[in-house]
């Protein structure tokens, strides 16, 4: 507490003897600048070796005094914060602290000569807001719920506008607010500038409130997406207002909602436009390093000033090219450059947002816009208020009868109340012609109330709020192993149920996209060792691994022990020619790195070993707690590199005409090889009265492992010749049909689709290995009993079981079963194939 | 979908449609009218036999299905035990799982008896997947089965060993070793259930 009073009390001596000097020797100082060479001439008698030029430097300096003055305030509002303000949202101190900063420029100026103008606001303080926003978009769920958040934005907003304004109008006429000069255009205009939820305030309230990710992106996207419509109303009846009402008819009106249209979409594609550049662009700024990061904002500023001159919508022109560049972006640039993009956007951020709460506090105090009409401003903040609620509601509940998951009415309270308004209805206030409208101050003074109101007293309310209902808060807990796992098992379900019940899935489009996406976008813009990169085991194990290794360091000097530095050289040998020849192009600089490092994986396997050896888990739970913990990280990396990701985790290999598999996904020929030699097993133990269900892993493998007719191919071959010979004619007239499917393909165990990790693998486990070379293919169609069973094993110990020639002639009969069960399930698979197909 | 599907979906929609009280009184399931009949053109699509039940071979002719790493084991959902037909019924049972939780049933008291997509009942369904014994205990080896179907072949079974024990670990509360019905709730109970296992049956 005391350090921020000393500093409050620095900032107003630093004000009182710096700032107000300079801003009366600004104010005195007229006519000097006029005539500055005059003056100058005047003084010279001599070599002057200092002189004082204030107005050469006046602007920049100013300007940069006040980015300093903001600085300060945000640095007393933050240290204030640790005490008073688990109440009190940041935006509304910075509110208040502009009114005393705003007061004392008043009481040395005695008008207020620093003032929030909208040129300003728009084309300095809140581009790199808006860019903030959309570059760090959670894209997922942003489209995902970008249905619902475009009826907020469009039709919430249009209701909004209208509701206000009509009521005003209608309380207006009714003589509630005395004799004004305002007439029905007027007051839309109002209502449609006062509409928009503001993205500046809601971002400021909400990130510190932590409220659902759901519910965030809903207000937030709202916030960001209704500039759009907010910008064509305002336009419209700025427009109107102009031509006055009886010079409008429908065409006027018509062409008002095809503006719309225009402003919207137009800005839109603007901004999906200096994405693609700015995406080609990293492409080739290899060699500029340094400056790539640079590209970034000036592109993004380029899309909102173009924009903005085409009058389009601005804010969504930013928007979208921010959404739309992230993935290539950070992908195709370096990853220093990418950390310098994500805190240079971060600082610029959050420091227009500070000069903007400031200054909105700072241009209060001024006696010339205020002009005070009771009715006019309470029915307003009650309109503003009422209609939010009403119109959240009303959107919610139709929006609800399409949504999986409804919102919830605790949820829409939150909502509703979280419609706050901030500068950029200001700025469209305070950019109003005081000709058109004679009553733009009070406009502007009532629309500064309804920001005050919202920003600071929803703002103050907001926490309490959110904990009194219980909203439900976005979860910061680490998944545990189990939930990562039913996490992954629930996705299959849900796919397994979908394709069950016949259903493509909710996201058809979404697959659409991403598979489109996935050929031609990220071939055109990402670089090929970028594409490489992002491929999704080698992304995660590269994430985590440098995770691990900051945290195991930190760890390991927290606890004061340098041990981490003696790694193991076997291990790091084997953990670096497992990955680390594979990856050394992609990662030259990290594999250095990591060596120094006893890393993760051995650290895993040596404990496991010795896990193996003792019957119980015990070792865990007594073992040191540091080596614990590790393992746990461990043991979740390896699940999650490993688990198979369900469909809708690849939606993009998926299309509804073509049953067609991705060529690269090594999965599904492994996920499908094993269903069908469980399916086997299942057939087999039915023909055999067995009850597969009671059968434990180690018992499956033996039994799979003893009926291995090892290297006798010819056995089986001829007794069922003519089954073979059929199936071989008709594997190739299928192919040739235009199945896609590459399980079926005859170059599926060529190197090229093999996963470079899969290859390394080979050496531990040979018979691992071996599942994935299943001879499909029609010419060693004749291998395909005893290949198969081969597979069956996934213990390379088991493989050299010797007991196996003796048992052959016993098994035969069933080998046979196992053939023809497997042309039955191909000519099954192949089938249904074709059906899906036709459909 | 054939021709097959179409005209049973149009005997439905005729015969049916006036006593839609009775129909739905004979199904447990709150569907829609036009959900059930949509299904119901789908279960006859999927019935080649044309005997009015499913056989496994009826799912697994299913080519997403085969390449599903738990697509045989929710196969096996339904048929509940013993059984190797599922009739319509039953079809409608199991998916009627799968249903999102709407609203007016979150506060609605147990009196009727819980509905099939209760969050205990999806977990339930989840539960089964693993439980093949039907013990009511998820057992080492039973984990074990389903990492197995659900890793890649790349992940040794002395990882997966260990794997399987630490999930045990952070579920088993009483020492047993297993993970027992109320273990699984409880573990999974900051899980969000019902929406991770619900699909938006169309309308």
């Amino acid at each position: 507490m005391a350090s921020s009073v000393y500093l409050c009390l620095l900032r107003a001596v630093f004000l009182v003897c710096f700032v107000n000097p300079l801003i009366q020797g600004l104010s005195g100082d007229a006519n000097v600048i006029q005539n500055p060479h005059h003056q100058l001439e005047e003084n010279l008698t001599g070599l002057p070796i200092v002189t004082f030029k204030w107005h050469h430097v006046r602007t920049p300096y100013l300007v940069i005094i006040w980015v300093f003055v903001a600085g300060l305030a945000k640095l007393s509002v933050v240290e204030l914060n640790h005490h008073v303000t688990s109440v009190l949202p940041e935006s509304g101190l910075l509110i208040i602290m502009g009114f005393i900063l705003g007061g004392i420029v008043w009481g040395a100026d005695r008008a207020q000569t620093f003032k929030l103008l909208p040129p300003t606001f728009f084309y300095y303080l809140l581009p790199q807001i808006i860019l903030d926003a959309s570059y760090f978009m959670p894209n997922k769920l942003f489209f995902s719920n970008l249905g619902a958040i475009l009826i907020y934005a469009i039709f919430g907003t249009c209701w909004n506008a209208a509701t206000v304004g009509l009521s005003l109008w209608g309380c207006y006429e009714a003589g509630a607010m005395g004799n004004l000069d305002i007439g029905l255009l007027q007051f839309l205009l109002f209502g449609s500038l006062i509409a928009a939820v503001d993205p500046v305030a809601v971002i400021a309230v909400f990130e510190e409130v932590h409220v659902n990710e759901v519910l965030f992106i809903l207000v937030f996207g709202e916030s960001l997406l209704n500039d759009g419509v907010t910008v064509v109303l305002y336009n419209v009846f700025d427009a109107f207002v102009a031509l006055g009402g009886p010079r409008i008819d429908a065409a006027e009106i018509f062409k008002g909602i095809f503006s719309f249209v225009v402003v919207a979409f137009g800005g839109s594609f603007l901004g999906i436009g200096f994405a693609i550049l700015l995406s080609l662009l990293t492409r080739c700024t290899k060699h500029i390093q340094i400056i790539e990061a640079g590209f970034v904002f000036v592109v993004g500023y380029l899309a909102y000033l173009t924009a903005e001159m085409l009058s389009l919508s601005a804010i969504l022109s930013i928007t979208f090219c921010g959404i739309c560049c992230q993935k290539y972006v950070n992908a195709n640039m370096d990853e220093k450059s990418v950390t310098t993009v994500r805190h240079a956007m971060k600082l610029l951020a959050n420091g227009s947002e500070t000069m903007i709460f400031l200054f909105l506090g700072v241009t209060a105090i001024d006696t010339e816009i205020w002009v005070w009409n009771t009715g006019f401003i309470l029915l307003t903040l009650l309109f503003v208020f009422i209609y939010r609620i009403i119109g959240t509601f009303l959107f919610t509940w139709m929006l609800n009868k399409f949504r999986l998951v409804p919102i919830e009415v605790i949820d829409q309270v939150v909502m509703s109340y979280g419609g706050l308004r901030g500068a950029v209805a200001y700025g469209l206030a305070a950019l109003l012609d005081e000709d058109k409208i004679p009553e733009k101050n009070l406009m502007i003074s009532t629309t500064l109330i309804v920001v005050y109101f919202t920003v600071i007293l929803q703002g103050i309310t907001m926490k309490p709020l959110v904990q009194w209902l219980k909203v439900k808060r976005a979860a910061h807990s680490d998944l545990k192993l189990i939930e990562k796992l039913n996490n992954r098992a629930f996705d299959h379900i849900l796919a397994a149920v979908e394709d069950i019940c016949g259903r493509i899935g909710d996201n058809w489009w979404t697959r659409g996209w991403n598979r489109f996406e996935e050929n031609y976008i990220s071939w055109l813009l990402m670089k090929p060792k970028a594409r490489k990169n992002r491929d999704y085991l080698f992304s995660i194990f590269h994430k985590l691994n440098l995770e691990d290794a900051i945290n195991y360091v930190s760890e390991g000097e927290r606890q004061g022990s340098l041990a981490f530095n003696r790694s193991d050289e076997a291990a790091n040998v084997d953990f670096k020619k497992q990955f680390g020849s594979e990856f050394a192009d992609v990662m030259p600089n990290i594999m250095v790195d990591m060596s120094n490092y006893e890393l993760g994986i051995e650290h895993f396997s040596v404990t496991s070993i010795v896990k193996d050896t003792i019957p119980s888990v015990s070792l865990d739970i007594h073992g040191q707690d540091r080596k614990n913990a590790m393992d746990d990280i461990n043991a979740h990396h390896l699940l999650q590199q490993h688990l198979y990701r369900s469909r809708k985790h690849h939606r993009h290999k998926y299309s509804r005409s073509h049953f067609s598999i991705n060529q690269n996904e090594d999965e599904v020929q492994e996920i499908f090889q094993r269903t069908m030699r469980s399916r086997l097993e299942s057939f087999k133990s039915a023909k055999m009265g067995v009850n597969p269900a009671k059968k434990i892993t180690k018992h499956h493998k033996k039994e799979l492992t003893h009926k291995m007719p090892n290297g006798h191919p010819d056995g089986t071959g001829h007794l069922y010749g003519d089954e073979v010979e059929g199936l071989c004619m008709f594997l190739p007239y299928l192919i040739e049909a235009g199945i896609e499917n590459p399980v079926f393909l005859p170059d599926m165990d060529s190197p090229s689709h093999s996963l470079p990790w899969l290859m390394e693998t080979e050496a531990v486990a040979p018979s691992q290995r071996a599942q994935r070379r299943l001879p499909w293919t029609p010419n060693r169609l004749r291998r395909l009993a005893p290949m198969r069973i081969s597979t069956c094993s996934t213990d390379s110990f088991l493989m050299a079981d010797v007991s196996l020639t003796l048992e052959e002639h016993e098994e035969q009969p069933q080998t046979d079963h196992e053939e023809m069960f497997i042309f039955i399930m191909l000519k099954h698979f192949f089938l249904s194939t074709f059906e899906v197909n036709r459909l | 979908m054939g021709l097959q599907g179409w005209r049973n979906v149009l005997a439905l929609k005729t015969s049916k449609n006036n006593n839609r009280a009775a129909w739905q009184r004979a199904f447990p399931v709150p569907l829609s009218h036009s959900q059930i009949t949509r299904l119901y053109s789908r279960f006859h699509s999927l019935d080649k036999g044309e005997n009015g039940a499913l056989s496994r071979e009826d799912f697994q002719r299913i080519p997403e299905l085969a390449i599903n790493p738990l697509g045989d084991r929710i196969i096996n959902a339904f048929f509940p035990e013993g059984e190797d037909q599922a009739n319509f019924r039953g079809f409608m049972r199991t998916l009627a799982h799968f249903r999102p939780v709407e609203d007016n049933e979150k506060n609605k008291d147990l009196t009727s008896g819980e509905p099939l997509n209760s969050r205990t009942n999806k977990l339930l369904f989840a539960f089964r997947l693993y439980d093949l014994d039907r013990d009511d205990k998820i057992s080492r080896d039973e984990l074990l089965q389903v990492l197995r179907m659900m890793v890649g072949v790349n992940i040794s079974d002395e990882q997966l060993g260990s794997i399987a024990d630490r999930t045990i670990q952070e579920a088993d509360t009483n020492g047993d070793m297993c993970i027992s019905f109320s273990e699984f709730i409880k573990v999974l109970e900051k899980v969000d259930v019902e929406q991770k296992m619900s699909i938006r049956f169309l309308h």
